[in-house]
């Protein structure tokens, strides 16, 4: 049996304050009151108010920050010969020790979607596997769906344990841990929060009815030779994506999107100096792909989310062997012309059972 | 690594090359040797690794990519159109087109630039021994054509006949011209050359490249066609080469895509579920005819 701990609710801020002893960064969803309200991922600090409620976006910069320095350039002089310079080229400096807590299941196999390429395509990435391996992720089960989110018609589920390291579920009084790696029994292991054994019946009967809770799902096993055969149907991908403003909001909010773009900034080879960044790209845009003679394969929004839907449905199951879409629906209560990419792939499904 | 894991590798492999070693975002520290100015909007870059040991350990194969750095502009892909057998430099052309171009063609001799090399796949020679090998580029396309064309010269008793299509919007647009005149004459290269309309001294084809290509009329038999050049004329060239009776398997390119990362992460050169970056840049037109129609 895996380690189990047990924490009551006005525990919590000292099993946080536990989590962030020793400079560690904690992440928490945090509330942000605006017209729109909504809960983003925080560093915690002693006396911060979180919340547990489902962030709006998800805690995916914990391993892949919006914009990051890949390394620093600079030329050098030397000072005995002032003709003869050198370039230096400095790697950013190792990422902090980083907890995220309490984000959902959906959420923590959005880490798992983005391992398989970072780390076990033909090139690990460096700077993501830094991250990804200073990284502890606490998951807070899900009581219930919601109206927009999906998880259990693409493999995942309310308590599904991929990517995370420990799954807290809420009972009455408080909250059960349960460690599900190594990590996460060595992060339970070292807090001082009582053994929880003797409740986790109690947590497994709350994961059972929220997977009870659920619709049906359809069945997506062939959304992948649906969508390849409709790869030249241009007029189905116009159909579905006539009123697509090409924002990029899906993209950003999407736990499992991780295309990025490569730019410099700063003064080029001067003693000054400048970096080479890494920023998240957004393959809904037309200059995505436009390549600097003005060729672009892909020169209508309809072509790129064709792209976008096929690569979470059709060709990243090609190359890793499962969706890389987790069902979080944040792509759906985000889009501001209410696109839904299930809508999408049942019509394709649909199609092709006409076919 | 925390998590369970359901799928550790690719499903698929990819095949073996030479590959950069540590960070692969990390350039090697390079220096601009030589700039020569091919035509008016190419520029050729001749430049030396600054770690000596790097440079004499540098391997590659023909058709292999680089991204070279100009810092502060940026990076952009570019495929190394020396021949391996060249040590003492890795040579870039570059048409001016977009800001990092720009940039590039902004480069002196001793100049500092980075290089990310060598990335992607390679022609698949091995696979033509005995064989006739037809060349086609087109434009700045020529620059490939240059690596692999020269590295089968310099074996050429393992292939049976050379030849080459080579052709320019004008012989303004042609680059190597200073290296046409040996290619001409050599006997073991059978080379042709064309412009799309006439010019005036202009002794060689004048035409498009696929109806040059129809008027010479290469045998498919036992033969491979290996093209490359501006997406407008790889469509119609092949639509020629299929014409004369080449086979898919028998028609080899090497593709050029926006590209960032190079190793197959950051999402944009992808063709379906292939990546131009590490499935590529060279494929047969039967791999292509496999993958959704995105070119």
């Amino acid at each position: 049996m895996s380690m189990i701990r047990f924490v009551t609710a006005d525990g919590l801020p000292g099993f946080l304050a536990h989590l962030a002893k020793d400079g560690q960064r904690v992440l928490v969803p945090v509330e942000k009151p605006a017209n729109k309200p909504s809960v983003v991922f925080e560093p915690w600090q002693e006396g911060k108010a979180f919340t547990l409620a489902k962030a709006t976006v998800p805690p995916k910069e914990a391993v892949l920050p919006q914009c990051e320095t890949l390394f620093s350039f600079k030329k050098a002089k030397d000072p005995a010969d002032p003709a003869r310079v050198s370039l230096q080229l400095e790697e950013a400096p190792p990422p902090p020790p980083t907890v995220v807590f309490a984000c959902r299941p959906c959420d923590a196999r959005g880490f798992a979607v983005l391992d398989r390429p970072y780390l076990h395509g033909p090139f690990a990435d460096p700077c993501y596997k830094a991250r990804r391996e200073a990284l502890t992720v606490i998951t807070l089960t899900c009581a219930s769906g919601c109206n927009t989110c999906f998880c259990h018609w693409v493999g995942g589920g309310p308590s599904s344990p991929e990517g995370s390291d420990v799954l807290m579920t809420a009972i009455e009084g408080g909250y059960v841990l349960q460690a599900i790696t190594p990590r996460g029994e060595a992060c339970l292991a070292a807090s001082a929060l009582p053994d929880g054994a003797e409740v986790f019946p109690r947590a497994e009967e709350a994961r059972k009815a929220a997977w009870q809770s659920l619709e049906p799902a359809p069945d997506l096993k062939d959304a992948p030779q649906r969508l390849a055969a409709l790869f030249t149907d241009t007029t189905f991908w116009q159909e579905q994506t006539d009123r697509c403003l090409s924002c990029g909001a899906c993209t950003y909010f999407c736990p499992t999107c991780y295309c990025f773009n490569i730019t410099d900034e700063g003064e080029g080879l001067s003693e000054k100096g400048g970096r080479r960044l890494r920023s998240w790209d957004n393959c809904m845009s037309s200059l995505f792909t436009r390549e600097a003679s003005g060729h672009n394969p892909r020169n209508a929004k309809a072509l790129r989310m064709r792209n976008r839907v096929s690569h979470k449905f059709a060709t990243y199951p090609e190359n890793w062997g499962s969706f890389s879409c987790n069902g979080c629906g944040r792509c759906i209560s985000n889009c501001p012309v209410c696109l839904d990419i299930r809508a999408i792939v049942l019509a394709a499904l649909e199609k092709g059972a006409d076919a | 690594m925390s998590g369970t894991k359901t799928q550790q590798t690719m499903l698929r492999e990819i095949s073996p090359r030479p590959m950069p070693d540590g960070n692969p975002y990390l350039p090697m520290p390079a220096t601009v040797a030589e700039v020569i100015q091919e035509t008016g909007n190419i520029k050729t870059m001749r430049v030396v690794l600054d770690d000596a040991e790097a440079m004499r350990q540098f391997v590659y194969e023909p058709g292999q990519v680089g991204q070279l750095s100009v810092f502060g502009a940026g990076e952009s892909t570019f495929v190394i159109n020396s021949p391996p057998s060249q040590k003492d430099y890795l040579q870039f052309s570059v048409m001016q087109a977009g800001e990092v171009t720009a940039a590039i063609h902004r480069l002196s001799p001793g100049d500092k630039v980075g290089v990310r090399a060598p990335l992607g796949n390679y022609f698949p020679y091995a696979d033509w021994k005995g064989k006739d090998v037809f060349f086609v580029g087109g434009g700045i396309g020529m620059a490939p054509i240059r690596t692999i064309m020269l590295h089968l010269l310099e074996h050429k008793d393992d292939y049976g006949k050379v030849s080459l299509l080579y052709g320019a919007r004008s012989p303004r647009d042609m680059a190597y011209s200073y290296e046409l005149d040996d290619w001409l004459r050599r006997p073991d290269l059978d080379c042709t050359l064309c412009i799309d309309a006439p010019f005036e001294g202009w002794e060689h084809k004048v035409g498009l490249i696929p109806n040059v290509l129809l008027e010479l009329a290469p045998s498919p038999a036992n033969c491979v066609a290996v093209l490359c050049g501006p997406p407008i004329m790889i469509k119609f060239t092949v639509q020629a080469l299929e014409k004369l009776g080449f086979a898919p398997e028998n028609i080899v390119t090497t593709l050029e895509k926006r590209m960032k990362c190079g190793i197959g992460i950051c999402g944009r050169c992808n063709i379906g579920g292939r990546y131009v970056c590490i499935d590529g840049p060279v494929f047969t037109w039967k791999e292509l005819q496999a993958l959704p129609p995105e070119l």
